[in-house]
């Protein structure tokens, strides 16, 4: 019926990135057995110590601007909103 | 080259004099050869050159070689011969002008060997800056040029009070370690004044106000000169200050949250800015040499990714007309080269190996360790993952891939794309040779090799790993039409609203005042000639005249009342 889909956004494309980045993933870990780190701090000695805490601080910190989020996100009209209001009021006492 | 006795950064700003009375190819030619002119002026500068004028009694060194001012001044008249060749064709003359004013200014500054040259051609950086915003003329653009002049005017008068409290005190104008002495009343007005331009907390929001309304090239000007400059006035006035690593860090997560929630392809840049710019003033209160080196370096690497993303951007906004992530999504299929360029400055910005980015931010991070300051060292690895995740992913996902938007539209011209092609070049050449970088900024970083297997590593897995994370939250971080709140709240709302009710008490007190007035000349005149019709013009005139004699007899009051104070 449509046109066929470019390649990129294809489901089996799209599987077999995903199967790429896993590998990626799992192969970077890996690598930490053949490699000695330059620790500066304790906890740097642990495990795949890179990847569990980007992993982490990434969910922390979108938890974090999601709680914030709920606060302080306004439609994006909000200040044009109060800017239209005065010139409204200028046209009401213009006329 | 000795003979050179005036400041390189008058050639820019008398282009920018010549501009509006210039057209087609003339005008083409004096905004893309300026700047490569101005660019061998400062590699040719000898090393230790000052050269000095008289002005009013003060010896101005208004030409000067110093280590970190080359660097600044090298990557600035880089991106002014970039940001120009993007601009060139599509840019109006108010814009060109404006920023070869802005980055003419902005060169002047960090080769200023005084504090009153400084603070000259700092003014008219912010002029230069107000009038490229100004410059794209829509009606947001104009209000939001207004707020960012008014908080340039403050910074620039709160820097002013500290020079001149400073000259006073010590007699000496040179712009040195500001930190030397006992840090009093004069050094604290100075770093303030330079920190309102840097975007420090609490008012970091002009940055993210102002960028987004200038044109597609006019934000890409913007994202070069303000905040760096300010980086270089720190770097040389304020080194390891130590409140400057807090403050840096604020910026650090206040960049990536805001930007985490933003919706306008641009102001997620724009809040990139603020974090980068926190790396930096982080590095400055370390303020090891190493640190410095690392500053310096990142600042210039800043430079060019972020006006590469800026520029892919700015090539969607100019073939679209959309800015906002919820209407975009799925250009890469016609715009491939603006996405892949745009790619290239994600993963510099993310500080990828084998990019810019991871060349000169590791440097900053490895300072950090070096002086055992655990937090900010594990915050910075934090922000680093956190900087791939809103930078590197989000802004390319949302714009040239997620769901589709329907939208295929064309490449940018040629000039455009061209720009686009020269910085991502740089963003891949300095990663993968970094040398001549280093060589620029000095010796301390000569034996510094970013690329150890151990680093290279754990790089990798941190942002691959944050990459996982991006792809899993991805639910949780959908755009939605919104903005976020944040300190110009204060200034766009409260006072706003406060001046408006203020307003609105006046006109009507003055309104019934008039009546009054009005009802009362008129019944005078009624009694003194009660023939004459209401409304005919004898009694017209005669109420003028009654009214006039009563403003005078008012004013004259008030004169006297003002003189009699006095």
């Amino acid at each position: 019926m449509s046109e066929e889909k470019h390649w990129l956004v294809r489901p089996a494309t799209i599987k077999k990135l995903w199967i790429f980045l896993l590998t990626s993933l799992v192969i970077t870990v890996l690598l930490e057995f053949f490699v000695e780190h330059k620790v500066h701090f304790g906890i740097e000695a642990s495990f795949g110590f890179s990847a569990w805490f980007g992993f982490l601080s990434c969910l922390l910190m979108v938890i974090g601007a999601k709680i914030l989020g709920f606060n302080i996100k306004r439609p994006d009209t909000y200040y044009q909103n109060s800017y239209n209001q005065e010139n409204k009021h200028n046209k009401e006492s213009s006329e | 080259m000795s003979e050179l006795n005036f400041p390189i950064a008058f050639i820019l700003i008398a282009g920018a004099v010549l501009i509006p009375f210039l057209r087609g190819h003339l005008r083409s030619l004096l905004v893309l050869v300026l700047p490569l002119l101005v660019l061998t002026l400062i590699l040719l500068l000898p090393e230790g050159h000052a050269s000095t004028i008289e002005f009013l009694g003060f010896n101005l060194v208004w030409l000067q070689h110093s280590q970190f001012g080359i660097v600044f001044a090298v990557i600035f008249s880089i991106v002014a011969f970039v940001g120009n060749l993007y601009a060139y064709r599509q840019a109006n003359s108010l814009e060109l002008s404006a920023a070869l004013l802005y980055s003419g200014s902005a060169i002047g500054v960090v080769l200023a060997g005084d504090l009153i040259t400084l603070f000259i051609f700092w003014e008219l950086m912010a002029v230069g800056s107000t009038l490229v915003i100004w410059s794209n003329r829509t009606k947001e653009a104009h209000r939001a040029g207004l707020r960012y002049v008014l908080i340039h005017l403050l910074g620039g008068v709160i820097l002013m009070v500290g020079i001149a409290a400073h000259v006073a005190q010590t007699g000496d104008i040179t712009f040195k370690d500001m930190t030397a002495g006992q840090m009093g009343f004069a050094e604290i007005m100075i770093l303030i004044g330079v920190l309102v331009n840097i975007g420090a907390p609490p008012i970091s929001a002009w940055i993210a106000d102002a960028y987004p309304e200038a044109s597609p090239s006019g934000s890409v000007f913007l994202s070069a000169f303000t905040t760096k400059t300010a980086v270089y006035v720190l770097i040389v006035g304020f080194a390891g200050t130590e409140a400057l690593i807090y403050i840096g860090l604020y910026m650090v997560f206040y960049g990536i949250i805001y930007a985490l929630l933003e919706n306008d392809m641009r102001r997620i840049l724009a809040y990139s800015v603020v974090s980068q710019v926190g790396f930096m003033v982080t590095g400055i209160g370390i303020g090891t040499d190493l640190a410095l080196a690392g500053v310096a370096a990142h600042a210039f690497s800043h430079i060019i990714y972020k006006a590469l993303l800026l520029m892919s951007a700015g090539s969607v906004l100019y073939q679209t007309g959309k800015r906002k992530c919820t209407d975009l999504g799925g250009l890469f299929q016609t715009m491939p080269k603006t996405a892949l360029c745009g790619i290239i400055g994600a993963l510099a910005i993310s500080a990828f190996p084998l990019t810019s980015g991871f060349i000169s931010k590791s440097m900053v991070s490895t300072a950090a360790a070096d002086q055992h300051l655990m937090l900010v060292w594990f915050l910075f690895t934090a922000a680093t993952a956190g900087t791939f995740f809103y930078a590197g992913l989000k802004f390319p996902w949302f714009v040239f891939f997620q769901k589709d938007s329907g939208m295929r539209p064309e490449e940018p011209p040629a000039n455009m794309r061209w720009a686009m092609y020269i910085f991502a070049f740089f963003c891949l050449a300095l990663g993968v040779y970094p040398a001549p970088l280093y060589d620029l900024i000095g010796p301390t970083v000569n034996n510094y090799n970013a690329y150890s297997a151990s680093h290279v590593i754990s790089q990798l897995q941190l942002l691959l790993f944050s990459g996982l994370a991006f792809f899993v939250l991805l639910p949780l971080i959908k755009c939605t039409l919104t903005i976020s709140l944040d300190f110009d709240w204060l200034y766009r709302k409260l006072f706003f609203g406060f001046a408006l009710s203020i307003g609105k008490l006046t006109a009507k007190t003055y309104n019934s005042l008039l009546g009054f007035l009005n009802n009362l000349i008129s019944s005078i005149g009624q009694r003194k000639y009660p023939r004459l019709n209401r409304f005919s013009s004898w009694s017209q005139t005669i109420e003028g005249m009654l009214s006039i004699t009563l403003l005078v007899f008012g004013l004259s009051l008030l004169l006297y009342l003002f003189y009699s104070i006095l």
